[in-house]
């Protein structure tokens, strides 16, 4: 049995440690908000936080993650950046399908909380991992910015 | 599954979609079925028609005859819906159409379909007089009751008014009294002045579940003891299993099950991680069949080969062989490779298949298609065949599709639970229904400045022929021949032709921007070309033919105006433009971009203008823009399939690229305002990038590209002349 603590919540799973979180979260634990793209870490759509930080998670051993604070598309709005990066995602109506937002949205929010005023470098280096095949980039960087200012 | 979740009524700043709310829970759509006639006495409902149900507490329903896959149809539907029905529009509630084909199908396509950019073109009407139908109903209740001319009754928000007596009554208050009515024939509808909700950028009901992970995509589907399974369909197309060795993968934990059929092989287990090891722990080897050794390169010669035959006359107007023989001929073909969707939600379907029932969760364009499948298969009546029709991860035509519904069935059959049946991104990009490759051989005579003869053969597979046979007549597909037989330039000896060529192996189906597409790329660029030759400006040339196409003509001249058409630019980088009159859209389209020394191409800026008619939701048409000339982007700079041994060999996002937002160019889109019918969006961006994109980087390095993807080897060190 593994341990995780995820969106504040302490959660015990039977799973292999080689197994990828992206599976855990939405098979077993069935938080689905973080999605499954291309499982080799070319897409972005799986995108969680580590202690903050970034990371695709169908690559990424759910044994591997020890006592770091998981967090997940279904917990960003309990903390302020995220919250604000919902909001200007909203107001900005960036979203199509919507498949690839939630690692946007977290990709977004790990830049803000690292730069909280990024440049348009900033945001293509932070943004470029994730994949949107809508194409609503242009709205992703509008309201990236929109963020920024309520920050 | 029906009913069971408790509708979310926390009134926000729009309305929601009926959904399950709770993480990891499930979307279920309250299935009823709408009533054909007005409300009887005792019912709780009113349900004038297939669309709009009003229950006595005032609640609006709207059920969607068309899917949601990111295109804001839903919010289309709700406010066209809303505008005539004078509905709060804060305050209606969404459900998803079921499979019904009389009730919802398509005017177009007489089936339940979403696509080729028609959702608005096609519903504008039966939508308007769906909701101007359920008013009058309920204003001829409220006038009876109060013994009063319906005349002289007023709606506004859910209410019906009578001014001169200061009386007003709920929608929701005046259901009991449409007992008995009958529904008008043609509702009187809203003069277009008096819209309030159409027209206005209005905020999308779909989106609010999809910022915090609730919206449940037919990947998400979780019905209780659902297992989990992911498939190898034989890598050569048409190809069989002869034998598979499955002693690791049963060893594997958390591997339930290996489901052996003709042509692939599906691991079932307690998860995506156990099906995925168990896939790769098998030995499977394959009857490769027929198409083992087919080749791009065999592809593409048998295409060239028929090019070189008659086709079957799209269009003939004056005599072009006898044009083409004075003036200046100018003589080019173009060529287009396969591609994939690469929806980013990857293909999947879930089924749990009884002795009698099957349910199935999926997202899908074409619903009664996905039923009929279902119930071919399993041998079931229609009506017990069940399918949910959840949000779509993006659709681009790969969920016109049922074979992914199919697969997952016949995998069911063998499966004692729920399975849901996902499918690697490998598999996805291997087993697609492919954008044809096509060749187009275009021939035109100048004189004076003018096109006086222009000929124009394409040469493709018929997607049309496969998937709508009654709409495949005396060899003309329509759909490849869309925006080439009726070209919007004055030519007055034309002559377009089809030449159906199926390549082998590989299947073909539609994608975003279909035939268009294609045809679009091969004219404006030869525009460009002829332009040159003529030794005209590619805006004047075009603008001077398009007499008979005035409102593409102002679109051209706005677009020109806004991109800086004219202005001198830096070295190495170049403006091409782009027309196009397609799928009912009138859209002139400038790209600026660079060219580097070793040929790396990068896009400045875009300006698209656009006549689309009547506009529902500006916001919404602007969005499509931006997306689609971004999917457009994609195709022009890095989309190709290709083929060897009968197989693929592109397989996930590091070989099969996509823009990103680093390579994303700032976008402008002009609508100019308009009283004519609505026109289709969804596909219009993606048409009109590759050419724009084409033309300027000829402007920019003076090399004409015929081919695509762009082929950056011919523009190393290269500059125009």
């Amino acid at each position: 049995m593994i341990s995780l603590r995820i969106n504040g919540d302490v959660k015990t799973v039977d799973a292999p440690a080689d197994m990828p979180l992206l599976w855990v979260l939405r098979d077993i634990l069935g938080l689905t908000g973080t999605k499954f793209g291309c499982g080799i870490a070319q897409c972005g759509a799986c995108t969680v936080h580590i202690d903050g930080v970034p990371v695709r998670s169908c690559l990424l051993p759910v044994g591997s993650i020890g006592e770091r604070a998981v967090t997940t598309i279904e917990g960003i709005s309990t903390t302020p950046t995220g919250a604000k990066v919902q909001k200007a995602w909203l107001d900005l109506e960036v979203i199509q399908c919507g498949y690839c937002q939630s690692g946007q949205i977290m990709s977004a929010v790990a830049l803000l909380n690292a730069i909280p005023h990024p440049d348009d470098s900033d945001i293509d280096a932070a943004m470029a991992g994730n994949i949107c095949r809508c194409g609503t980039y242009v709205r992703i960087r509008d309201a990236i910015k929109r963020a920024a200012k309520s920050i | 599954m029906s009913d069971a979740t408790t509708p979310q009524t926390t009134p926000t700043r729009r309305a929601f979609l009926k959904s399950g709310l709770a993480a990891g829970s499930i979307l279920l759509v309250g299935f009823h079925m709408p009533f054909a006639i007005a409300a009887d006495a005792k019912a709780d409902v009113f349900a004038p028609n297939a669309f709009i149900r009003i229950d006595r507490q005032g609640q609006i329903t709207l059920i969607m005859p068309q899917v949601e896959m990111g295109q804001g149809i839903y919010t289309a539907v709700a406010m066209i819906l809303a505008e005539e029905l004078d509905a709060t529009f804060e305050q209606v509630t969404l459900e998803a159409a079921p499979p019904n084909d009389a009730l919802y199908a398509n005017p177009t396509f007489k089936i339940q379909v979403t696509g080729n950019s028609n959702s608005i073109r096609a519903f504008w009407m039966p939508l308007r007089k769906a909701g101007a139908g359920a008013r009058a109903l309920l204003v001829q209740a409220a006038a009876t009751l109060w013994q009063v001319d319906p005349a002289s009754c007023r709606t506004d928000k859910n209410e019906v008014f009578h001014d001169a007596s200061g009386r007003k009554a709920a929608y929701g208050a005046l259901i009991e009294h449409t007992t008995g009515l009958t529904p008008p024939q043609d509702p009187p509808l809203k003069p277009v002045s008096n819209f309030k909700l159409i027209g206005r950028p209005l905020k999308r009901l779909d989106t609010p579940d999809k910022v915090n992970g609730k919206v449940i995509y037919g990947i998400d589907a979780m019905p209780p003891g659902v297992r989990f399974a992911t498939l190898a369909t034989c890598p050569v197309f048409g190809g069989t299993v002869r034998h598979v060795d499955d002693t690791k993968a049963k060893s594997v934990p958390g591997v339930r099950q290996i489901v052996v059929l003709d042509d692939l092989v599906a691991v079932v287990g307690d998860h995506m991680w156990a099906a995925k090891q168990g896939l790769a722990a098998l030995a499977i080897t394959w009857n490769e069949g027929v198409n083992a050794a087919v080749t791009s390169d065999e592809i593409w010669k048998q295409l060239r080969a028929a090019s070189e035959k008659e086709g079957a006359v799209a269009n003939t107007q004056g005599d072009a062989t006898n044009a083409l023989t004075k003036g200046d001929l100018l003589e080019a073909a173009y060529e287009l490779p396969f591609l994939a969707h690469a929806t980013l939600e990857p293909m999947n379907c879930t089924v749990h298949l009884n002795a009698d029932a099957c349910e199935i969760w999926v997202g899908t364009q074409v619903l009664s298609r996905a039923q009929a499948v279902a119930a071919k298969i399993t041998g079931l009546p229609l009506e017990k065949v069940t399918v949910h029709n959840l949000l779509i991860g993006g659709g681009f035509g790969r969920r016109l599709e049922v074979d992914g519904i199919e697969k997952a069935v016949r995998i069911a059959r063998h499966v004692d639970a729920p399975v849901k049946v996902v499918w690697s991104r490998e598999e996805d990009i291997q087993h697609d229904a492919y954008r044809p490759v096509y060749r187009n051989r275009i021939s035109a005579s100048l004189s004076g400045g003018r096109i006086i003869g222009w000929k124009h053969r394409i040469t493709g597979s018929s997607i049309i022929a496969r998937w709508l046979p009654p709409a495949f007549q005396k060899g003309i597909d329509i759909d490849a021949i869309d925006s080439a037989a009726d070209i919007p330039y004055d030519i007055p000896n034309l002559f377009v032709d089809y030449v159906r060529d199926e390549p082998p192996a590989v299947p073909t189906g539609f994608w975003r921007g279909v035939g268009p597409n294609n045809n679009v790329f091969a004219i404006e660029s030869f525009m460009d070309e002829l332009a040159k030759k003529a030794g005209k400006d590619p805006v004047a040339f075009r603008r001077d033919m398009l007499g008979k196409s005035p409102r593409l003509q102002a679109a051209l001249d706005l677009a020109a105006s806004k991109a800086d058409w004219g202005r001198s630019l830096p070295a190495r980088t170049g403006r091409g433009i782009a027309v196009q009159t397609a799928f009912g859209s009138h859209i002139a389209t400038v790209v600026e971009a660079e060219v580097d020394e070793n040929g790396e191409i990068r896009v400045r800026r875009i300006v698209s203008a656009v006549d689309t008619g009547i506009v529902v939701n500006p916001d919404t048409v602007v969005a499509q823009l931006q997306g689609g000339l971004i999917f457009g982007l994609t195709a022009a700079l890095y989309g190709e399939i290709t083929i060897d041994k009968g197989r693929v060999q592109q397989s996930n996002f590091h070989d099969y690229r996509m823009l990103r937002i680093d390579q994303t160019p700032a976008i402008e889109v002009y609508l100019i305002k308009s009283g004519e019918p609505p026109g289709g969006i969804g596909e219009t961006g993606t048409t009109a990038a590759p050419p724009a994109l084409g033309n300027a980087i000829f402007a920019a390095t003076g090399v004409r590209l015929r081919r695509l993807p762009i082929d950056r080897a011919l523009l190393t060190g290269r500059t125009a002349g």
